[in-house]
């Protein structure tokens, strides 16, 4: 039995403040890391002759990195002033290096895409080539730079003073990372024929097992910080994005192979997983900043200088 | 930035001697233009105001101590403020620059350039910094760097009419409050501390410190307060080392080669 935490407060209020951050920004990692492995997944499936995971992936991977742009810009007290993230670049701030790191990203994402949403009658006019030529490229350049955009996201969180983001931050990347792959490849499943969606598979197998294994070992290992992660809205959050993520890739490594509705279920099993992952991850930071002794204590526990 | 001019200013808030007037609160109101934050009774001692804001840039605590042995009720109180870190939080994760070191060395935002973004929020060890409703900026004490360019002392440190709240270069203050501390100890005040003073503590020392007489979060103050940026390398290496897995896994997601 761990002896109930000592300390005295100031009336029980907080001492860090509530961060202000809604769950648009949960919607943002979410889509973002989405986007990400959609576009690894895409840029794969060029190089190795898959045109129809290609071509949806690439549509997948734009369509995710807009509406999680909008979630993005949305979320901020200032929408109108959103470019003002590229007045610096600030080696310091996370967040000022991901708005550069999306902003090289997108324009790739963006090319690749419109080669394959091109009308065919616009495809032979010399834009429409010039769009056909530079897809390839686009989407290599996008796939170099996703892994990034899948992983900066845990640092935003991670460079913060609330205890259960800041502490958590060995295993954040792992978990976003491999969240962005189960949720990508479970896209993959749904929109690509079995036959071609074999490395969707692989991908998915790869994220949700890291995922799952990270998140249990974050749990674990953290002291009284992991209580916010074991009770209340993010538990119950968390303990369903692991439901549907394992649900998700037994379908997937067991059904999906034969059965498309099987792989259509896998994959919206493993998307919604990835998503309420973030939530509760958000949540869960967000309740440490609530009781003084998640801040207080492990401060007074640290060793002096 | 050239700082050869200025030296580094700052706040010393004796709490041993504030009588709890809220001068500093209003002052500070007063000059900022600061708009309230509700009028709401706390239950909390003579404090109505509860803490820091985005609109309440001093707050004075009142901490009421049950009586110990022949002693009667303990009444603490203490005005608190924006601590002005050498390496500040709030600052160093602000991606559009709006939060800007000044040549006083305070920490300033620029409200024409924040867009709201809210990571200083959650960047401040101290929970000093926030956004106001209403108009999606982050406020925060900016030790009155208007009346500083006009040579005049912060309004709250003007209003203190015991000099609980002292300003000046703060290499003096520092001085002057490690004698003030001496001073209370061979009084009998064993309790009395500086909090923020310690130039290797982990925000690198305050620029608004203090003198408390009990433990700081007796006074809702964060005990071993730490910059989130010192591990910035480090969550940058695990980030990278998450980036390269998920890149080698859809490598080998594909490594079957062509489609059959």
């Amino acid at each position: 039995m761990v002896p109930p935490a000592r300390f005295r407060s100031y009336y029980g209020r907080p001492v860090l403040k509530r961060p202000v951050w809604k769950d648009d920004i949960a919607y943002y990692f979410f889509l973002g890391g989405l986007s990400a492995g959609c576009s690894l997944l895409a840029a794969g499936a060029a190089e190795t002759g898959r045109p129809a995971l290609r071509r949806r992936t690439r549509v997948a991977a734009l369509g995710s990195l807009g509406l999680g742009g909008y979630y993005l810009v949305r979320d901020l007290g200032r929408p109108e002033r959103f470019h003002h993230m590229l007045r610096v670049v600030k080696p310091t701030s996370p967040m000022s290096l991901g708005s550069w790191i999306l902003a090289c990203y997108g324009p790739g994402v963006g090319i690749a895409a419109a080669s394959e949403l091109l009308p065919a009658r616009l495809r032979r006019t010399p834009l429409g080539r010039r769009a056909a030529t530079l897809a390839r490229p686009a989407g290599l350049a996008a796939a170099a730079i996703a892994p990034a955009v899948a992983s900066y996201t845990a640092v935003v969180l991670s460079q913060t003073a609330v205890p259960a983001w800041h502490e958590s931050h060995p295993e954040l990347p792992f978990i976003f990372t491999a969240s962005a792959a189960a949720s990508a490849g479970g896209l993959g499943m749904i929109v690509a024929p079995p036959a071609e969606a074999s490395p969707a598979r692989w991908f998915a197998l790869y994220g949700a097992v890291v995922e799952l294994a990270a998140s249990r070992r974050l749990v674990h290992r953290l002291g009284l910080v992991g209580e916010v992660f074991q009770t209340g809205e993010p538990h119950r959050l968390l303990s369903w994005a692991s439901r549907l993520t394992a649900a998700g890739v037994l379908g997937s490594t067991l059904l999906a192979r034969r059965s498309r509705p099987a792989a259509v279920a896998s994959g919206a099993a493993l998307l919604a997983g990835g998503l309420l992952e973030r939530l509760g991850l958000l949540h869960a930071g967000i309740e440490s900043t609530q009781d003084p002794k998640y801040v207080v204590d492990p401060q007074r526990a640290r060793p002096p200088r | 930035m050239s700082r050869d001019h200025t030296s580094r200013v700052g706040f010393f808030t004796d709490t041993s001697v504030c009588i709890g007037c809220k001068a500093c609160e209003v002052a500070c109101k007063e000059w900022n233009l600061l708009p309230d934050d509700g009028f709401e009774l706390l239950g909390m001692s003579f404090d109505n105001t509860g803490g820091l804001s985005a609109s309440t840039w001093r707050h004075v605590a009142f901490v009421e101590q049950p009586p110990e042995r022949d002693s009667g009720v303990r009444w603490l109180m203490a005005s608190d403020v924006c601590k002005h870190c050498t390496h500040a939080g709030c600052l160093d994760v602000c991606p559009t620059g709006a939060l800007f070191r000044t040549e006083f060395d305070t920490v300033v935002v620029q409200q024409d350039i924040c867009n709201g973004c809210g990571y200083c929020v959650s960047a401040c060890p101290y929970g000093v910094i926030d956004r106001r409703e209403g108009d999606g900026r982050a406020w925060k004490c900016t030790m009155c760097y208007d009346r500083l360019h006009g040579g005049l002392e912060p309004a709250c440190a003007k209003a203190c009419p015991t000099d609980s709240i002292q300003f000046g270069p703060l290499d003096e203050l520092r001085e002057r409050a490690a004698q003030r501390v001496e001073r209370l100890h061979a009084d009998g005040t064993a309790g009395a501390r500086l909090y923020g003073a310690d130039p290797h503590d982990g925000v690198g020392g305050a620029g608004a410190f203090f003198l408390l007489l009990d433990e700081p979060e007796v006074y809702g103050l964060p005990p071993d307060p730490v910059v989130p940026t010192r591990d910035l390398g480090r969550m940058w290496r695990y980030a990278g080392a998450a980036a390269v897995a998920f890149l080698a896994a859809a490598v080998s997601a594909f490594a079957g080669g062509r489609a059959r």
